[in-house]
């Protein structure tokens, strides 16, 4: 699914921000992206999400080279991918609605089904009764619930998600990570990047831990009871 | 190619605000030097397909009285090959000719004019004019006989140098108004380039992201065609009411045909689809630059 080969990255003539970064994420796994703040995750995820360029190594999503993949064929690599960018992200001037069906109409869907999907998935992220604000107009947490709508309408293959529960409460954050269980159960691959170490902790997922550069894995630990305690009250 | 959805919601930019003008006034620029172009060129061919093919021969005025001389020239005339039909102007149709110029003072009993002979070439037929004015010439001195030639190559040059004048002008004013769209578009590019990242990154192809600059470009573009259009015909009517007030026989008739106004209704349209390639493209460009 994601493989990354002795991977360096460099912001152009600076130091190495990434180095020698080397690992495979299989198909339907859930891994975290841990470090201190800036250790390089949103780094890592920009590569991960194709908005950045390797300086040096390989990174080969869903078996294809990235390097080496026609320009015009990557827009269909992306769509396979859903993105909760740390800053959100979202489309101002557009409605709660139309900016989470940004990716359904990019990728040609029809409105009928966009209009279904999105309406549902609003509700699920208990955004129904602002689906026509604006982001501006929404609180932090509202809009970070949007921007994982977004990501996730489109059924993406891989979802990676920056710092996605930043900005809610622990009740949310938890609903947010049934959210991507939930879709980690259904085959997508997911990457969670926080420093929220006792959100890591309490469910138990293996780690990619960012330090000095340098990447190391974690393997996955029983999930925190506590945890589990409280994702149940979540999902109830 | 249409896109009625706009993502990025162009249409609230302040450029759009003053693109139409500027389209308005480049095209309005553009239908007054078509239509001058047009008219010249209508003109022209009027003079060529009217000259070309005929002959004039003029009998010197002193000369006048001789009614057997005159004879003479015209049975040289008919009897010449390639001449299909010879006809001696009356002395009225003479001093038609040239009342614009001397007004009633033509007709002065005075005033000696010379006779005119008008000569129609058969088809595709040619006459050797040296030859044949060496033969009047010997018959009445100082007869002359001219083809048109050189006074209509000379007529023609000048009408293609205008013409080709009118030309660079529209060239010019298509560079303009091609450098505008590609200024305005690389500035909503830029004002719109967090928004762009943000459809490139969810998937978004490169002509869904251009398709909006381009549609954009497109209502712009008409509706300053259609500005130009209001302000240009009532210009070029007003022009043609004025030309028609002043005396006609001094004038060449500048109208124009039916296929010159269609050309000219046309350029409203074919300037807002210039605008539409142009966004399209350039937004195309910029976006290659990015992974």
């Amino acid at each position: 699914m994601v493989r990354f080969e002795n991977v360096g990255l460099r912001y152009d003539l600076g130091p190495e921000v990434l180095q020698d970064i080397s690992f495979s994420l299989k198909p339907g796994s859930f891994h975290f992206l841990v470090g201190a703040s800036g250790a390089g995750k949103s780094s890592l995820l920009k590569l991960m999400y194709m908005a950045l360029k390797p300086s040096r190594g390989l990174i080969s999503l869903f078996g294809r080279d990235i390097a080496t993949t026609d320009r015009g064929d990557l827009p269909a690599l992306r769509r396979k991918v859903g993105v909760v960018f740390q800053e959100f992200r979202m489309l101002r001037h557009l409605s709660a609605f139309d900016n989470v069906a940004l990716p359904m109409r990019v990728a040609g869907t029809r409105e009928g089904e966009i209009q279904r999907n999105v309406e549902e998935l609003l509700k699920w992220v208990g955004l129904a009764d602002h689906m026509t604000a604006r982001p501006p107009t929404l609180s932090g947490g509202q809009q970070q619930r949007l921007a994982i709508a977004r990501a996730v309408i489109a059924r993406p293959k891989l979802l990676l998600a920056d710092e996605p529960t930043g900005n809610v409460d622990d009740r949310m954050a938890l609903r947010l990570m049934h959210l991507f269980d939930e879709l980690n159960k259904l085959g997508t691959t997911v990457v969670v990047a926080t420093h929220n170490e006792s959100l890591v902790k309490r469910l138990g997922h293996p780690c990619l831990r960012l330090d000095q550069e340098r990447l190391h894995l974690e393997a996955a630990r029983p999930a925190d009871p506590r945890a589990t305690r409280n994702s149940a009250m979540a999902g109830k | 190619m249409f896109s009625r959805r706009s993502d990025l919601q162009l249409e609230r930019d302040s450029l759009g605000r003053f693109l139409p003008w500027l389209i308005a006034f480049m095209v309005y620029l553009s239908i007054l030097a078509m239509a001058g172009m047009l008219s010249l060129n209508n003109l022209a061919e009027r003079w060529d397909t009217g000259l070309s093919g005929t002959l004039t021969v003029q009998v010197p005025a002193s000369q006048t009285e001789d009614e057997k001389s005159m004879a003479a020239i015209l049975a040289v005339l008919n009897k010449t090959p390639g001449i299909a039909r010879v006809q001696r102007l009356s002395e009225q149709q003479l001093l038609a000719l040239l009342e614009p110029w001397l007004g009633p003072a033509a007709g002065a009993d005075d005033l000696p004019l010379p006779r005119l002979i008008d000569v129609e070439l058969a088809g595709g037929a040619t006459v050797a004019v040296a030859a044949l004015q060496k033969r009047l010439d010997a018959i009445v001195a100082g007869t002359l006989v001219d083809d048109h030639g050189v006074w209509l190559e000379r007529l023609l040059t000048l009408i293609k140098t205008v013409q080709a004048l009118a030309s660079a002008v529209l060239a010019l004013i298509g560079l303009a108004t091609i450098g505008t769209v590609v200024f305005t578009t690389r500035t909503g590019l830029a004002i719109h380039q967090d928004a762009i990242e943000v459809l490139h990154l969810i998937g978004a192809q490169d002509a869904y992201i251009a398709r909006q600059f381009s549609s954009r470009a497109l209502m712009l573009g008409l509706k300053g065609g259609l500005i130009s259009l209001a302000l240009a015909l009532p210009t070029l009517l007003g022009i043609g009411y004025l030309a028609g007030t002043l005396q006609s026989e001094m004038l060449p008739d500048l109208s124009l045909p039916l296929t010159g106004w269609l050309v000219l209704l046309s350029l409203p349209l074919t300037v807002a689809i210039i605008a539409m390639v142009t966004a399209r493209l350039t937004v195309m460009k910029t976006l290659r630059k990015m992974l």
